[in-house]
């Protein structure tokens, strides 16, 4: 094992990890208001990174503002699609609606699929040179990634924090019943909660496709990484999720420079199972049955 | 087109032995299997490498797959089974991925993404048509028997358990059932099957790879055993054979539609599926074969 690769291992795990924190928390957000685990996320991802594709390398954006453009197509169509195929299966149970969002990923996937095809894209972004610090390499995109997922976090901290809206957000995942009885409307939350999460996701997935290639398959290869943050960090806790990510993202990157770069996904499952068998509640998370 | 039908039957057959899998686990108990095509995917290459590398006899592949698929369902069952139901969903649909990256990666033992070819037949391969009638005629009776033996079991007071489970957990606590180990029980009765299945197929069409045990399989199974009924194997096993069906019809609408590339019609059919599912899932939940109700016996 050599030392030489650990630092840069590491904050290539750092830059990944808050990358990731943005989806994870999106993850994480829906199943505490909402009370199950989306599995639209994926989709989500995908959608956002063709968006952002298209706004970037056919309507001439620039990434800051293909990425807004991904932000609002995985909010609005995550939101359309969650109130028509998903919430009206909500007397059925959490995993009625869990499969549901599974069969409608797969639909929205295969609608990507059946208009773009399988070909890899890629964004519009300027050849540049690596940044050297102190023997450490750092891409200009990837700091430009972590700036804006670094600007999202704080957003997100900023709303749930000081806003009526956030004040309500945070009553209802604590307790949906007080939070009803105190006038904040349910379906709103809702609303608010999976339009959010989903763009989230898909501004995730579109700062995933900047630094890689834009194809059907974005989604798949950011889920395992995904519910590894949240599970680790707590299901259902914000916070959880921002350090179950940088942990996850480290994690990764440990295991592409010391193991084998295959093995970066394989790597979460076994977080997911060991924090499920020793710590279910994660980090941050509350205590679960 | 004699071996077409024929092979279509086969193939639906083995589509039945996946439905069926999850009534024990999802109608019965109501767990959820998010994972199921890669216990069906475990149960092939553990059948397929052992049979065709380690020279294990070909006829102890379907036995090889029902293991399998029960350990792996065990292991996966182990870390979440005392939590909510919705951790489950989250790891067996991890699980799946996992199986396609290490069956992708491995490549000294699974061939990687390139899958193994030449996995030994059941049945001599070598005869045409009484090849392809015989594997039918197996995969037939083992859907038949385990059909069956699904139902005596949802019968039994085991099964009754199991529904109390699902119907309300804590109750069937307080009862005294050992919740967690019913749970297991039934998740690892559901995930043999399926490994069953996937030697079945493995050994069948002599070819498998990573490619073939897409999620996408998982919500096919999913939309047959909600349509037919998942409570029941009878509901399970004719919503598979009507799925497959639907596959086959739509594979032949594709073709006289010329317009559309194979990618967009692959694509749309996916998209027909995944939608037919949630529509049933909310118009028809019970299915064609609804749950019998139980009547309390007479005391």
């Amino acid at each position: 094992m050599s030392f030489d690769i650990l630092p840069q291992a590491l904050v290539n795990g750092l830059m990944a990890g808050t990358v990731l924190a943005v989806p994870a928390i999106g993850f994480t957000a829906i199943f505490a208001i909402r009370g199950y685990p989306n599995f639209m996320i994926g989709a989500m991802a995908t959608i956002g990174a063709y968006a952002g594709w298209m706004a970037n390398s056919s309507a001439g954006f620039s990434l800051w503002a293909a990425v807004a453009v991904a932000f609002v197509a995985a909010a609005l169509i995550g939101l359309v699609t969650e109130k028509v195929a998903v919430r009206p299966l909500e007397a059925s149970g959490a995993l009625t609606m869990a499969i549901a969002s599974l069969a409608m990923s797969i639909v929205l996937e295969n609608a990507i699929r059946f208009f773009f095809s399988n070909n890899l894209r890629g964004f519009d972004t300027p050849l540049e040179r690596d940044v050297v610090m102190m023997g450490i390499r750092f891409g200009p995109q990837q700091l430009r990634n972590l700036l804006i997922a670094l600007g999202i976090m704080v957003a997100i901290w900023a709303i749930l924090k000081f806003t009526r809206f956030g004040r309500a957000m945070r009553a209802s995942a604590d307790n949906p019943d007080l939070a009803r009885l105190k006038g904040v409307e349910p379906v709103r939350i809702a609303d608010i909660t999976i339009a959010m999460a989903m763009g989230l996701c898909g501004l995730g997935g579109a700062l995933l496709a900047i630094d890689s290639s834009v194809d059907p398959m974005v989604g798949t290869r950011l889920l395992l990484s995904i519910f590894a943050a949240a599970v680790l960090g707590g299901l259902g806790s914000i916070p959880g999720a921002v350090v179950g990510a940088l942990s996850i993202g480290i994690i990764e990157e440990m295991t592409v420079a010391y193991l084998a770069p295959a093995y970066r996904l394989a790597i979460s499952f076994i977080v997911i199972i060991l924090v499920l068998t020793f710590r279910p509640q994660g980090i941050l998370g509350a205590k679960v049955r | 087109m004699l071996t077409y039908i024929v092979f279509i039957l086969t193939i639906a057959a083995i589509y039945a032995l996946l439905a069926q899998s999850l009534v024990p686990i999802w109608g019965q108990t109501g767990m959820v299997n998010l994972g199921l095509v890669g216990f069906f995917a475990v149960g092939a290459y553990a059948s397929a490498l052992l049979t065709r590398d380690f020279g294990w006899p070909v006829y102890l592949g379907p036995i090889v797959g029902l293991v399998a698929g029960g350990i792996l369902g065990l292991i996966v069952t182990l870390s979440t089974l005392r939590l909510r139901d919705d951790y489950l969903a989250i790891v067996t649909l991890g699980f799946a991925e996992v199986v396609r990256i290490v069956a992708s990666n491995e490549i000294w033992l699974t061939g990687g993404t390139d899958g193994i070819a030449g996995i030994p037949g059941v049945f001599e391969r070598g005869t045409g048509l009484t090849f392809h009638v015989q594997f039918m005629v197996l995969t037939t009776l083992l859907c038949l028997v385990i059909g069956l033996l699904i139902t005596r079991l949802v019968k039994s007071p085991w099964g009754r358990v199991l529904r109390a489970i699902r119907d309300d957990q804590i109750v069937a606590s307080v009862a005294g059932k050992k919740v967690v180990r019913f749970k297991a029980q039934s998740f690892m009765l559901g995930a043999s099957i399926a490994g069953l299945a996937g030697a079945l197929y493995g050994s069948y069409i002599s070819y498998i790879a990573p490619d073939l045990f897409l999620p996408l399989i998982t919500i096919y199974v999913f939309l047959a055993a909600t349509a037919g009924g998942n409570t029941r194997a009878l509901g399970a096993t004719v919503g598979a054979y009507l799925l497959v069906a639907w596959l086959e019809i739509s594979r032949f609408i594709g073709e006289v539609v010329p317009v559309l590339s194979a990618v967009q019609i692959a694509s749309l059919r996916e998209i027909i599926v995944g939608l037919a599912l949630v529509i049933v899932l909310r118009f028809a939940p019970g299915g064609l074969f609804k749950e019998k109700r139980q009547k309390a016996p007479v005391t």
